[in-house]
């Protein structure tokens, strides 16, 4: 078991090491540059000498090549480098921002898992009834909704007509109502789909129907052999769709002025801040691979299989 | 027959949408751009403004129209690029095999670690606002899905018997790829290519409402969106329509993406949920 985590955190490494690598090529071909955005910002020319000791002190100056090197060696002992705008460490900026981040995942993560599993096991188990239909209906709606505008319209009715409950903002669990309905809608929907589609597949299976046939009552059946196996397929849906919620909450969290890492990335985005970019986007990876790796020894966890093989 | 009720009901939405695209300047009522009246702002819906006025006094089914034009070319450019690029190292990948296998599937998995929302985000900053930077940043972003079945496909396909007829005849790597592997694997990548488009056109909507794709004051559903926030009391309107035309373009183009999988795709039915 030991053996297996270490296997999967040392198979993270490339890939890390790989994001890293093409996010910092990305930037270096950047045409405009941090200086250059301060310049443009209507309030005139700057010093040459100015603009000079800045791209030394940023270290802009060096080649590209030396520059990779340097970050590379500096992501190792956990330094994502100095903030460009603020001129704080990247680090913590992002521990800053991380536990808000995380809140609103969580929650969201939570809320798509509780409703969209019982809701697309449910639909399965009567198949083509009204249910299902309209379980599906409001599945393939749920995809198709603009996270934002799913906000916009959860803001207008429940704070700014109704004033149950804030608009935005950052406080206890009431902040965290709508922004975690606003995205977790969509992940919702897809577990549904999927939970439906996985006992769909399962319930006829052979062991299933020698379930039945030896005399086992329904209940048994579905809890114990069609649950069991149906929820190892959903398990890898749920470990994506976690690992990219973090990315995704860009927009509700700009809407709802959430202090999460999607702020700071858009600020930074806009102010050409490259090693907050870098940083913020490197913490969303390492989020991604760390959920789903965690989600790879799930499996190991339930499935005796996998575990034998 | 409910996979009939799909293929029409989505076709049917996604058909309006390019009926106001293509038609746009026959339906809209006033300039979308141009035609602002700060004296008529934010009037509700009515005869004058079938969906309401925005806050400068611009009519919103116009600007909603014509808004159909930008996510649409959106949509399907960049799935395009995304599809070309997909398939072109997909099957490469598959069919050749080895150091080049591994460098794509390699590439694939960084690009698959990278929530794409993020990397367009980026890439907008390189490139700066505007609608070809759009087109170029989810036009890289969101090829990965096709280049994967595209590459498998690939790898099962070139041991048939037929692929293997056309290499003894003589055939090249490209002509063998063109014409024996890309027309039995196009169902599934079709397929992927109609999802892939309402993933563009959220993507396009959600970069213009941050500020960073379209700018103001031409009319795209997201940047018409960002204008709603600040006045959602005022004028709720103003949210609600571009809001309903990006959630029914969407649905269309995903009810037509699940109708053609039953038909083109029929075995990767629990494949791709």
């Amino acid at each position: 078991m030991l053996r297996l985590i270490l296997k999967r955190v040392v198979n993270m490494v490339p890939t890390i090491a790989g994001v890293a690598l093409v996010v910092f090529v990305l930037f270096s071909v950047i045409p405009g540059s941090f200086i250059s955005s301060l310049m443009d910002d209507g309030r005139g020319g700057m010093d040459p000498a100015v603009v000079e000791r800045m791209r030394r002190e940023l270290g802009l100056d060096d080649p590209v090549a030396v520059r990779i090197v340097r970050y590379l060696g500096q992501l190792v002992v956990g330094d994502l480098g100095t903030s460009f705008r603020t001129r704080e460490p990247v680090t913590r900026l992002i521990g800053q921002r991380l536990g808000a981040s995380l809140e609103l995942t969580f929650a969201a993560m939570g809320f798509a898992m509780l409703v969209g599993i019982p809701l697309g096991f449910y639909a399965a188990l009567r198949p083509g009834s009204l249910i299902d239909t309209a379980a599906m209906i409001a599945a393939v709606s749920g995809l198709s909704l603009p996270k934002f505008w799913l906000g916009l319209m959860l803001m207008y009715l429940f704070a700014e007509y109704l004033h149950w409950l804030p608009s935005f903002g950052y406080g206890g669990w009431e902040h965290l109502i709508l922004p975690a309905l606003a995205l977790g809608v969509s992940p919702m929907a897809l577990l549904a789909r999927t939970t439906r589609a996985s006992v769909l597949e399962v319930i006829n299976a052979d062991f299933v129907r020698t379930a039945r046939s030896k005399g086992m009552s329904e209940t048994r059946v579905v809890t114990w052999h069609v649950a069991r196996n149906a929820l190892l397929l959903v398990l890898t849906t749920v470990g994506l769709q976690f690992g990219a919620l973090m990315g995704q909450a860009v927009v509700v969290e700009k809407l709802f002025s959430w202090p999460g890492l999607g702020g700071l990335l858009v600020d930074s985005v806009v102010q050409r801040d490259i090693p907050a970019v870098q940083g913020g986007i490197l913490v969303i990876v390492l989020f991604f691979l760390v959920i789903n790796m965690l989600v790879d020894i799930a499996y190991v966890v339930i499935d005796p299989r996998i575990r034998a093989g | 027959m409910k996979m009939r009720a799909n293929l029409w009901i989505g076709g049917g939405f996604f058909a309006l949408a390019v009926t106001a695209a293509l038609l746009a300047p026959v339906l809209a009522t006033h300039d979308p751009v141009l035609g602002a009246d700060l004296m008529r702002s934010e009037e509700p819906p009515g005869r004058e403004f079938w969906f309401g006025s925005d806050t400068q006094g611009r009519d919103i089914w116009s600007r909603v129209v014509y808004g159909a034009r930008i996510s649409l070319t959106v949509g399907v450019v960049s799935q395009l690029i995304n599809s070309v690029i997909g398939t072109v190292l997909g099957i490469t990948a598959g069919y050749w095999g080895g150091w080049w296998d591994d460098l794509v599937s390699g590439l694939t998995n960084i690009m698959l670690a990278i929530p794409s929302l993020i990397f367009a985000l980026a890439i907008m900053a390189i490139l700066g606002p505007g609608l070809f930077s759009l087109l170029i940043a989810l036009g890289l972003t969101n090829w990965t899905f096709t280049c994967r079945i595209a590459r498998a496909q690939a790898m099962a396909l070139k041991s048939q018997g037929y692929v293997q007829a056309a290499k003894v005849m003589g055939s090249g790597d490209l002509s063998i790829m063109l014409r024996e592997l890309l027309p039995n694997m196009a169902g599934p990548l079709i397929v992927i290519a109609t999802l892939g488009m309402g993933g563009s056109i959220l993507a396009e909507a959600a970069l213009s409402f941050l500020g960073l794709g379209i700018q103001p004051p031409f009319p795209s559903w997201g940047s018409m969106l960002s204008d709603a926030r600040d006045n959602i009391r005022a004028v709720p309107w103003l949210a609600a329509f571009p809001g309903l035309a990006i959630f029914f373009t969407v649905l269309g183009l995903n009810l037509l993406g699940d109708g053609l999988r039953d038909i083109l795709d029929p075995q990767s039915r629990s494949r791709l949920p």
